[in-house]
């Protein structure tokens, strides 16, 4: 009510001209990336040169930042569905059921939360090495589950808090057994919180830097790529041709989650009578 | 195993950690009977129903279903199905694919099961609402959709969680009468959890008054409001106005006692734990007192006393009269056949007198 009421006032006041503000800050660096990705020149400074796809070219050329793209994304995919499960069954066990220690448990699960990255990348290390097992993308997909699961966990005991523990028992009342109810109820409720756990999880894989650069063996992922990259004036236009690349994929992959999770909660999908 | 004892709860007793919801219930309910469970909340009437569903287990006891014991059936399997308190309509579906929910592993076509969703949407007037989502429903839909999920099945009883109690006041009278119909209509065994006794009267062929996981008193309506058995079932439904007072005189059919400040009581039939000298709690009902103006012949059950506040609830009046030798007042309610009844307003204060029949009075074990 009080949204509608604002937007019947004056038009232009001071607070749209805050909002303006408030919108350049947060959007104007992050739109440098495509204009100097299109910009004929190294140097990342006014005025413009001239407009050119060559940095395209040379991203699409540069075999060390396809293969970091292609680890952070198998790493950031397969952290996604790690960390999705695990937070689900977690999320179920503590919404549903009556655990001793409950609040131990969830506390020492969301502890990854608070920790500095730096120290949790040098105690993986430190593991990693005493128990022999050699640094790779694995040793990384491991230290990104380990920061990624108390989010999903969060995302979706939310999402399950939400919903009444009587569908459930609805269900099973109705004849479904655990674990049909499971797949029949539980799952398309907590699907929204599902894909919004995916993005989440595979977002901070995708550009968590700390744990990658300690934990990286011969292959790294991207953000340890580009920041090796900085050494090299010449290599950087390519890193900005790939930045505008994936703002555009963020773009579409954002307004997807937006939809679905609009189609799941909107109560106007009913299709005629 | 008989018609009467149709679901059999055997010694129940229920257990969460210190606090015991159900405590050594025993209790028969017949086939094809509106039985009602009635208390306050935490009395363990819906732990009760949930025993009854499968979602709890008892702690000690066994329930029997038509001869069958329960305790190794899981909630998918029970010939029961609940109507739960806020009805829980899955959201993700529409209307026909919530009535139809339970059909799944029934072994019909598809034709079957639409054909069986369209005879209950005509049962429960919704023809046409079938593809509307629980959103777009209001509270007494929504209760008739539950209805109807539950009803589809064809359980051998229906457990009711509360069903009306989210409905406004007109909805809701108008679905106890809907409701008591239906199961006429259909035969199957009704199991009513609710705290609103009226609703409990209204509807049930049948009613256990509960009270601390225990069941108090297991009767019918009018014999439950006329002859309660205790102090708490008396209280609970309806009220009452009770006084101490103990036995002077005993025959068979006649108990004359000695209540105090209400002066000598006498009351036909008395249960038997009234005998000669015994302490008895003296009930009646604020409608089976009657004000008058004038002091009566009889001098027996008659109390004199001062109107003091009163209410005027339309169809009726309360008055609290004064009594000498008694804190509380004694309620009284009057029905008032009269267009306007000024009879004792604006007398407060002034001296009437309260007379009631012998067969008015109930005799209640002491607290």
């Amino acid at each position: 009510m009080s949204t509608s009421l604002s937007i019947q006032g004056p038009r232009f006041g001071a607070l749209g001209v805050y909002a303006l503000l408030y919108l350049a800050f947060i959007y104007i660096p992050v739109l440098f990336l495509p204009l100097f990705s299109f910009n004929d020149s190294i140097y990342i400074a006014f005025p413009l040169q001239g407009f050119t796809l060559e940095w395209y070219g040379k991203m699409a050329a540069s075999d060390g930042l396809i293969a970091a793209l292609m680890n952070s994304l198998k790493v950031g995919s397969a952290v996604a569905v790690g960390a999705t499960i695990l937070g689900t069954f977690a999320a179920k066990a503590v919404t549903r059921y009556k655990i001793p220690g409950r609040g131990p448990v969830i506390t020492f699960i969301m502890i990854p939360l608070v920790i500095p990255g730096i120290i949790m990348g040098i105690a993986l290390l430190v593991i990693a090495n005493m128990s022999g097992v050699g640094l790779s993308l694995y040793t990384i997909g491991l230290g990104h589950l380990l920061v990624s699961t108390p989010f999903a966990m969060l995302i979706m005991v939310s999402r399950l808090e939400g919903f009444d523990k009587n569908l459930e028992e609805a269900s099973q009342d109705l004849g479904e057994s655990a674990w049909s109810t499971f797949w029949r109820v539980t799952f398309p409720l907590a699907l929204p919180g599902i894909i919004a756990s995916l993005l989440l999880s595979f977002t901070i894989s995708f550009d968590e830097f700390i744990l990658a650069f300690f934990l990286a063996g011969t292959d790294t992922t991207l953000p340890v790529y580009i920041w090796g990259q900085m050494r090299f004036p010449a290599k950087l236009p390519a890193v900005l041709a790939l930045g505008a690349c994936i703002l555009i994929a963020s773009f579409f992959v954002v307004s997807f989650a937006e939809w679905f999770r609009r189609r799941g909660t909107s109560p106007q999908t009913s299709s005629g009578i | 195993m008989s018609d009467n004892d149709f679901i059999w709860i055997d010694a129940v007793t229920k257990d969460f950690g210190e606090v015991r919801a159900v405590d050594n219930i025993d209790m028969k309910i017949k086939r094809g009977e509106f039985f009602s469970l009635l208390g306050p909340s935490g009395c363990g009437k819906t732990t009760l129903l949930r025993i009854l569903a499968g979602f709890e287990a008892p702690t000690v006891g066994e329930v029997y279903i038509d001869g069958q014991p329960m305790s190794a059936v899981p909630p998918h399997q029970r010939p029961v199905n609940m109507v739960f308190q806020n009805y829980a309509i899955f959201p993700h579906l529409d209307v026909r694919q919530n009535i139809g929910y339970g059909l799944r592993k029934s072994g019909l076509t598809k034709e079957e099961i639409h054909a069986k969703v369209d005879e209950m949407l005509e049962m429960i007037k919704l023809v046409g609402y079938g593809s509307r989502r629980s959103t777009e429903l209001s509270g007494g839909e929504r209760q008739r959709v539950a209805l109807a999920r539950a009803l589809i099945k064809r359980p051998k009883v229906l457990l009711l969680d509360e069903p009306l109690g989210a409905l406004d006041k007109k909805l809701r009278e108008q679905m106890q009468l809907e409701l008591r119909a239906l199961q006429r209509e259909v035969g199957i065994t009704f199991v009513f959890v609710t705290h609103d006794q009226e609703e409990a009267l209204t509807m049930s062929d049948r009613i256990a008054v509960m009270s601390r996981g225990q069941a108090l008193q297991v009767e019918e309506p009018t014999e439950l409001y006329e002859a309660p058995n205790c102090r708490f079932v008396a209280d609970f439904i309806g009220s009452m106005n009770f006084f101490d007072g103990k036995i002077i005189s005993l025959d068979n059919a006649l108990a004359t006692v000695d209540a105090g400040p209400l002066g000598r009581v006498s009351a036909s039939n008395p249960a038997d734990h009234v005998t000669l000298d015994a302490d008895v709690l003296v009930a009646i009902r604020p409608e089976k007192l009657s004000i008058t103006n004038e002091m009566p012949d009889d001098q027996a059950n008659m109390v004199a006393g001062q109107i003091g506040p009163s209410a005027y609830l339309g169809d009726r009046s309360h008055f609290y009269i004064k009594i000498d030798g008694r804190d509380e007042p004694v309620a009284v309610a009057s029905q008032n056949m009269e267009r306007i009844s000024d009879r004792f307003s604006g007398g407060t204060d002034r001296q009437v007198w309260l007379t009631w029949s012998q067969e008015a009075v109930v005799l209640l074990p002491p607290e």
